[in-house]
Protein backbone atom coordinates (compact mmCIF):
# COMPACT_ATOMS: atom_id res chain seq x y z
CA UNK A 1 0.00 0.00 0.00
CA UNK A 2 1.17 3.49 -0.78
CA UNK A 3 0.71 6.40 1.59
CA UNK A 4 -2.23 7.57 -0.43
CA UNK A 5 -3.69 4.18 -1.06
CA UNK A 6 -6.98 4.75 -2.78
CA UNK A 7 -6.09 8.11 -4.28
CA UNK A 8 -9.25 8.99 -6.15
CA UNK A 9 -8.87 9.93 -9.76
CA UNK A 10 -11.69 11.22 -11.96
CA UNK A 11 -11.02 10.59 -15.65
CA UNK A 12 -13.28 12.67 -17.84
CA UNK A 13 -14.58 11.02 -21.00
CA UNK A 14 -15.93 13.03 -23.92
CA UNK A 15 -17.39 11.52 -27.08
CA UNK A 16 -14.18 10.67 -28.95
CA UNK A 17 -11.83 10.42 -25.96
CA UNK A 18 -9.47 7.47 -26.42
CA UNK A 19 -6.87 7.48 -23.62
CA UNK A 20 -9.08 7.01 -20.59
CA UNK A 21 -8.48 3.26 -20.33
CA UNK A 22 -4.74 3.75 -20.25
CA UNK A 23 -5.13 6.17 -17.35
CA UNK A 24 -7.42 3.71 -15.54
CA UNK A 25 -4.91 0.94 -16.14
CA UNK A 26 -1.98 2.93 -14.76
CA UNK A 27 -4.07 4.14 -11.82
CA UNK A 28 -4.67 0.47 -11.06
CA UNK A 29 -0.93 -0.24 -11.16
CA UNK A 30 -0.42 2.56 -8.64
CA UNK A 31 -3.13 1.24 -6.34
CA UNK A 32 -5.41 4.20 -6.95
CA UNK A 33 -9.13 4.12 -7.35
CA UNK A 34 -10.04 5.70 -10.65
CA UNK A 35 -13.37 6.13 -12.34
CA UNK A 36 -14.54 7.66 -15.56
CA UNK A 37 -16.84 10.65 -15.53
CA UNK A 38 -18.99 11.12 -18.63
CA UNK A 39 -18.82 14.62 -20.09
CA UNK A 40 -22.56 15.14 -19.65
CA UNK A 41 -22.28 14.74 -15.88
CA UNK A 42 -22.03 17.83 -13.70
CA UNK A 43 -20.30 16.50 -10.61
CA UNK A 44 -16.75 15.23 -10.07
CA UNK A 45 -17.71 13.56 -6.81
CA UNK A 46 -14.97 13.14 -4.23
CA UNK A 47 -12.07 13.15 -6.71
CA UNK A 48 -8.61 14.07 -5.46
CA UNK A 49 -7.46 14.85 -8.98
CA UNK A 50 -8.94 15.16 -12.46
CA UNK A 51 -7.62 13.86 -15.77
CA UNK A 52 -8.60 15.17 -19.18
CA UNK A 53 -7.22 12.38 -21.37
CA UNK A 54 -6.20 12.32 -25.00
CA UNK A 55 -8.39 11.60 -27.97
CA UNK A 56 -10.60 13.58 -30.30
CA UNK A 57 -13.35 15.02 -28.12
CA UNK A 58 -16.40 15.80 -30.22
CA UNK A 59 -14.41 14.81 -33.29
CA UNK A 60 -12.08 17.81 -32.89
CA UNK A 61 -14.61 19.65 -35.03
CA UNK A 62 -14.30 23.41 -35.43
CA UNK A 63 -11.09 23.38 -33.36
CA UNK A 64 -9.59 20.84 -30.98
CA UNK A 65 -11.30 21.23 -27.63
CA UNK A 66 -13.66 23.95 -28.85
CA UNK A 67 -16.86 22.00 -28.29
CA UNK A 68 -15.58 19.97 -25.34
CA UNK A 69 -14.99 23.06 -23.26
CA UNK A 70 -18.76 23.60 -23.18
CA UNK A 71 -19.55 20.05 -22.05
CA UNK A 72 -21.53 20.13 -18.78
CA UNK A 73 -18.70 18.58 -16.72
CA UNK A 74 -16.36 21.44 -17.61
CA UNK A 75 -18.02 23.81 -15.12
CA UNK A 76 -17.09 21.35 -12.36
CA UNK A 77 -13.56 20.97 -13.76
CA UNK A 78 -13.20 24.76 -13.83
CA UNK A 79 -14.37 25.09 -10.22
CA UNK A 80 -12.12 22.21 -9.13
CA UNK A 81 -9.11 23.81 -10.83
CA UNK A 82 -9.84 27.26 -9.45
CA UNK A 83 -10.07 25.76 -5.98
CA UNK A 84 -6.51 24.47 -6.36
CA UNK A 85 -7.42 20.89 -7.27
CA UNK A 86 -4.88 19.02 -9.37
CA UNK A 87 -5.91 18.78 -13.04
CA UNK A 88 -3.84 17.20 -15.79
CA UNK A 89 -4.70 17.49 -19.47
CA UNK A 90 -2.68 15.33 -21.80
CA UNK A 91 -2.79 15.77 -25.58
CA UNK A 92 -6.45 16.48 -26.38
CA UNK A 93 -6.87 17.29 -22.69
CA UNK A 94 -4.24 20.05 -23.05
CA UNK A 95 -6.13 21.40 -26.05
CA UNK A 96 -9.35 21.45 -24.03
CA UNK A 97 -7.69 23.23 -21.09
CA UNK A 98 -6.47 25.95 -23.45
CA UNK A 99 -9.87 26.37 -25.09
CA UNK A 100 -11.45 26.55 -21.64
CA UNK A 101 -9.06 29.32 -20.64
CA UNK A 102 -7.62 27.27 -17.76
CA UNK A 103 -4.28 27.55 -19.54
CA UNK A 104 -3.17 30.30 -21.93
CA UNK A 105 -2.44 29.86 -25.63
CA UNK A 106 -3.65 27.35 -28.17
CA UNK A 107 -2.53 24.17 -29.91
CA UNK A 108 -2.44 24.48 -33.69
CA UNK A 109 -1.84 22.18 -36.65
CA UNK A 110 1.67 20.67 -36.62
CA UNK A 111 3.96 22.76 -38.79
CA UNK A 112 4.71 19.80 -41.10
CA UNK A 113 0.98 18.92 -41.30
CA UNK A 114 1.66 15.29 -40.36
CA UNK A 115 0.17 13.35 -37.50
CA UNK A 116 3.20 12.52 -35.38
CA UNK A 117 3.27 9.36 -33.28
CA UNK A 118 6.67 8.74 -31.72
CA UNK A 119 8.74 8.67 -28.57
CA UNK A 120 9.96 12.13 -27.69
CA UNK A 121 12.67 13.50 -25.43
CA UNK A 122 11.63 16.25 -23.07
CA UNK A 123 13.59 18.46 -20.73
CA UNK A 124 12.10 19.22 -17.33
CA UNK A 125 12.35 22.98 -16.88
CA UNK A 126 10.93 23.24 -13.40
CA UNK A 127 9.85 20.87 -10.66
CA UNK A 128 6.52 22.21 -9.48
CA UNK A 129 4.02 20.28 -7.37
CA UNK A 130 1.63 18.61 -7.68
CA UNK A 131 2.54 17.17 -11.09
CA UNK A 132 6.34 17.51 -11.14
CA UNK A 133 7.45 16.82 -7.60
CA UNK A 134 11.08 17.57 -6.76
CA UNK A 135 11.40 14.05 -5.36
CA UNK A 136 10.56 12.66 -8.79
CA UNK A 137 12.10 15.12 -11.24
CA UNK A 138 14.64 17.92 -11.21
CA UNK A 139 15.09 20.83 -13.62
CA UNK A 140 17.35 19.66 -16.44
CA UNK A 141 16.22 16.05 -16.22
CA UNK A 142 15.60 14.45 -19.60
CA UNK A 143 12.54 12.25 -19.77
CA UNK A 144 11.05 10.29 -22.62
CA UNK A 145 7.37 9.92 -23.38
CA UNK A 146 5.22 9.18 -26.43
CA UNK A 147 3.53 11.90 -28.41
CA UNK A 148 0.59 11.19 -30.70
CA UNK A 149 -1.02 14.23 -32.26
CA UNK A 150 -1.68 16.24 -35.40
CA UNK A 151 -2.33 19.52 -33.62
CA UNK A 152 0.28 20.12 -30.99
CA UNK A 153 1.99 23.30 -32.12
CA UNK A 154 1.85 25.49 -29.05
CA UNK A 155 1.05 29.08 -29.88
CA UNK A 156 0.68 32.16 -27.73
CA UNK A 157 1.58 35.77 -28.42
CA UNK A 158 5.05 36.98 -27.42
CA UNK A 159 3.84 38.75 -24.29
CA UNK A 160 2.12 35.61 -23.05
CA UNK A 161 5.18 33.48 -23.84
CA UNK A 162 7.40 35.90 -21.92
CA UNK A 163 5.00 35.85 -19.00
CA UNK A 164 4.98 32.05 -18.97
CA UNK A 165 8.78 31.91 -19.04
CA UNK A 166 9.17 34.57 -16.36
CA UNK A 167 6.72 32.79 -14.10
CA UNK A 168 8.48 29.45 -14.49
CA UNK A 169 5.36 28.01 -16.02
CA UNK A 170 7.00 26.34 -19.01
CA UNK A 171 7.69 23.02 -17.33
CA UNK A 172 8.48 20.72 -20.27
CA UNK A 173 10.31 21.45 -23.52
CA UNK A 174 10.90 19.26 -26.58
CA UNK A 175 14.56 18.37 -26.96
CA UNK A 176 16.81 15.80 -28.54
CA UNK A 177 18.45 13.03 -26.51
CA UNK A 178 21.16 15.42 -25.35
CA UNK A 179 18.70 17.96 -23.99
CA UNK A 180 19.14 20.41 -26.86
CA UNK A 181 15.93 22.16 -27.93
CA UNK A 182 16.88 22.34 -31.61
CA UNK A 183 14.36 22.85 -34.43
CA UNK A 184 14.94 19.24 -35.51
CA UNK A 185 13.96 18.01 -32.07
CA UNK A 186 10.72 20.00 -32.10
CA UNK A 187 8.05 17.55 -33.32
CA UNK A 188 5.36 20.07 -34.22
CA UNK A 189 6.77 23.58 -34.47
CA UNK A 190 5.71 24.65 -30.98
CA UNK A 191 6.89 28.14 -30.13
CA UNK A 192 9.91 28.01 -27.81
CA UNK A 193 9.67 24.20 -28.03
CA UNK A 194 6.96 24.23 -25.40
CA UNK A 195 5.62 20.76 -24.59
CA UNK A 196 3.96 21.45 -21.25
CA UNK A 197 2.84 24.41 -19.14
CA UNK A 198 1.16 24.95 -15.80
CA UNK A 199 -1.28 27.59 -14.59
CA UNK A 200 -0.25 30.25 -12.06
CA UNK A 201 -1.03 27.99 -9.13
CA UNK A 202 0.84 25.08 -10.68
CA UNK A 203 -2.11 22.76 -10.05
CA UNK A 204 -3.21 22.61 -13.70
CA UNK A 205 -0.74 20.91 -16.05
CA UNK A 206 -1.25 20.70 -19.80
CA UNK A 207 1.14 18.68 -21.92
CA UNK A 208 1.04 17.13 -25.36
CA UNK A 209 2.98 13.95 -24.43
CA UNK A 210 1.26 10.95 -22.87
CA UNK A 211 2.54 10.06 -19.38
CA UNK A 212 0.01 7.21 -19.15
CA UNK A 213 1.66 5.53 -22.15
CA UNK A 214 5.09 5.65 -20.52
CA UNK A 215 4.29 3.93 -17.26
CA UNK A 216 5.42 0.35 -17.80
CA UNK A 217 8.86 -0.85 -18.84
CA UNK A 218 7.38 -3.41 -21.20
CA UNK A 219 5.74 -0.71 -23.34
CA UNK A 220 8.97 1.23 -23.67
CA UNK A 221 9.50 3.44 -20.65
CA UNK A 222 8.38 4.53 -17.21
CA UNK A 223 9.11 8.26 -17.15
CA UNK A 224 5.38 8.98 -17.20
CA UNK A 225 5.14 7.41 -13.76
CA UNK A 226 7.33 10.18 -12.39
CA UNK A 227 4.53 12.63 -13.19
CA UNK A 228 1.78 10.42 -11.79
CA UNK A 229 3.75 9.48 -8.68
CA UNK A 230 4.34 13.21 -8.12
CA UNK A 231 0.62 13.54 -7.53
CA UNK A 232 0.78 10.74 -4.98
CA UNK A 233 3.63 12.45 -3.12
CA UNK A 234 1.91 15.81 -3.15
CA UNK A 235 -1.36 14.43 -1.92
CA UNK A 236 0.33 12.66 0.97
CA UNK A 237 1.47 16.05 2.22
CA UNK A 238 -2.01 17.58 2.25
CA UNK A 239 -3.23 17.68 5.88
CA UNK A 240 -6.88 17.40 4.91
CA UNK A 241 -6.20 14.34 2.83
CA UNK A 242 -4.05 12.72 5.49
CA UNK A 243 -6.84 13.23 8.00
CA UNK A 244 -9.47 11.83 5.70
CA UNK A 245 -7.46 8.70 5.12
CA UNK A 246 -6.95 7.84 8.80
CA UNK B 1 -37.10 36.43 -39.88
CA UNK B 2 -34.62 33.82 -40.91
CA UNK B 3 -31.08 35.03 -41.42
CA UNK B 4 -28.02 33.64 -43.06
CA UNK B 5 -24.64 34.59 -41.67
CA UNK B 6 -21.56 33.64 -43.65
CA UNK B 7 -18.84 33.68 -41.04
CA UNK B 8 -15.22 33.83 -42.13
CA UNK B 9 -12.77 32.59 -39.54
CA UNK B 10 -9.27 33.78 -40.34
CA UNK B 11 -5.89 33.24 -38.75
CA UNK B 12 -4.52 36.40 -37.25
CA UNK B 13 -1.89 38.09 -39.40
CA UNK B 14 1.62 36.82 -38.79
CA UNK B 15 0.60 33.44 -37.41
CA UNK B 16 2.26 30.59 -39.28
CA UNK B 17 -0.18 28.85 -41.61
CA UNK B 18 1.38 25.59 -42.83
CA UNK B 19 -1.85 24.65 -44.60
CA UNK B 20 -1.83 27.89 -46.58
CA UNK B 21 1.87 27.48 -47.38
CA UNK B 22 1.26 23.97 -48.67
CA UNK B 23 -1.63 25.11 -50.85
CA UNK B 24 0.49 27.97 -52.19
CA UNK B 25 3.18 25.42 -53.06
CA UNK B 26 0.58 23.35 -54.90
CA UNK B 27 -0.56 26.34 -56.92
CA UNK B 28 3.01 27.24 -57.77
CA UNK B 29 3.64 23.65 -58.86
CA UNK B 30 0.67 23.98 -61.21
CA UNK B 31 2.35 26.91 -62.86
CA UNK B 32 0.74 29.75 -60.96
CA UNK B 33 4.13 31.24 -60.34
CA UNK B 34 2.73 34.63 -59.45
CA UNK B 35 1.17 33.30 -56.24
CA UNK B 36 2.74 35.05 -53.24
CA UNK B 37 0.76 33.64 -50.37
CA UNK B 38 -2.30 31.63 -49.44
CA UNK B 39 -3.92 32.00 -46.03
CA UNK B 40 -6.30 29.25 -45.01
CA UNK B 41 -9.43 29.73 -42.97
CA UNK B 42 -12.97 28.53 -42.51
CA UNK B 43 -16.29 29.52 -43.96
CA UNK B 44 -19.27 28.72 -41.76
CA UNK B 45 -22.81 29.29 -43.03
CA UNK B 46 -25.13 29.74 -40.07
CA UNK B 47 -28.89 30.05 -40.52
CA UNK B 48 -30.98 31.22 -37.59
CA UNK B 49 -34.00 33.31 -36.72
CA UNK B 50 -33.93 36.78 -35.18
CA UNK B 51 -36.46 39.60 -34.98
CA UNK B 52 -34.44 42.24 -36.78
CA UNK B 53 -31.03 43.12 -38.16
CA UNK B 54 -29.68 44.47 -34.89
CA UNK B 55 -30.67 41.32 -33.02
CA UNK B 56 -29.19 39.14 -35.77
CA UNK B 57 -25.91 41.07 -35.66
CA UNK B 58 -25.72 40.73 -31.91
CA UNK B 59 -26.40 37.01 -32.13
CA UNK B 60 -23.67 36.38 -34.68
CA UNK B 61 -21.20 38.50 -32.75
CA UNK B 62 -21.90 36.42 -29.68
CA UNK B 63 -21.52 33.13 -31.57
CA UNK B 64 -18.15 34.24 -32.91
CA UNK B 65 -16.90 35.49 -29.56
CA UNK B 66 -18.00 32.45 -27.59
CA UNK B 67 -17.31 29.58 -29.96
CA UNK B 68 -16.70 30.07 -33.66
CA UNK B 69 -13.30 31.77 -33.41
CA UNK B 70 -10.55 31.43 -30.83
CA UNK B 71 -9.25 34.96 -30.23
CA UNK B 72 -5.84 33.57 -29.34
CA UNK B 73 -5.12 32.92 -33.01
CA UNK B 74 -8.21 33.77 -35.05
CA UNK B 75 -10.49 36.59 -36.04
CA UNK B 76 -14.03 36.36 -37.38
CA UNK B 77 -16.02 38.59 -39.70
CA UNK B 78 -19.33 37.93 -41.36
CA UNK B 79 -21.89 38.90 -43.93
CA UNK B 80 -25.47 38.80 -42.82
CA UNK B 81 -28.54 38.66 -45.00
CA UNK B 82 -32.19 37.79 -44.77
CA UNK B 83 -32.75 34.20 -45.80
CA UNK B 84 -36.54 34.16 -45.51
CA UNK B 85 -39.28 36.39 -44.12
CA UNK B 86 -41.48 35.15 -41.25
CA UNK B 87 -44.34 34.26 -43.60
CA UNK B 88 -42.06 31.99 -45.66
CA UNK B 89 -40.67 30.13 -42.63
CA UNK B 90 -44.13 28.92 -41.61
Amino acid sequence: MTATDGLRLAVVVFPGTWSERDFLHVAGLLGWSARTVWHAETDLGDADAVVLPGGFAHGDHLRTGAIARFSPIMAAVQAFAEGGGPVIGSCNGFQILCEAGLLPGALMRNDHLQFRCDWQWLRVERAVAPWLDADEVQPGDLIRMPISHGEGRYYADEATLDELEAGGRVVLRYTDSTGEASPDANPNGSLRAIAGIVNEGGNVLGLMPHPERASEAEVGGTDGLRILRSLDRWLTRQPAVAERRL
Amino acid sequence: MRWLAEVHVRLRPGIADPEGQTIAGGLQALGYTTVDEVRSGKLLRVTFTADDHAAAEATVAGMCRRLLANPVMETADWELRVEAAESEIA
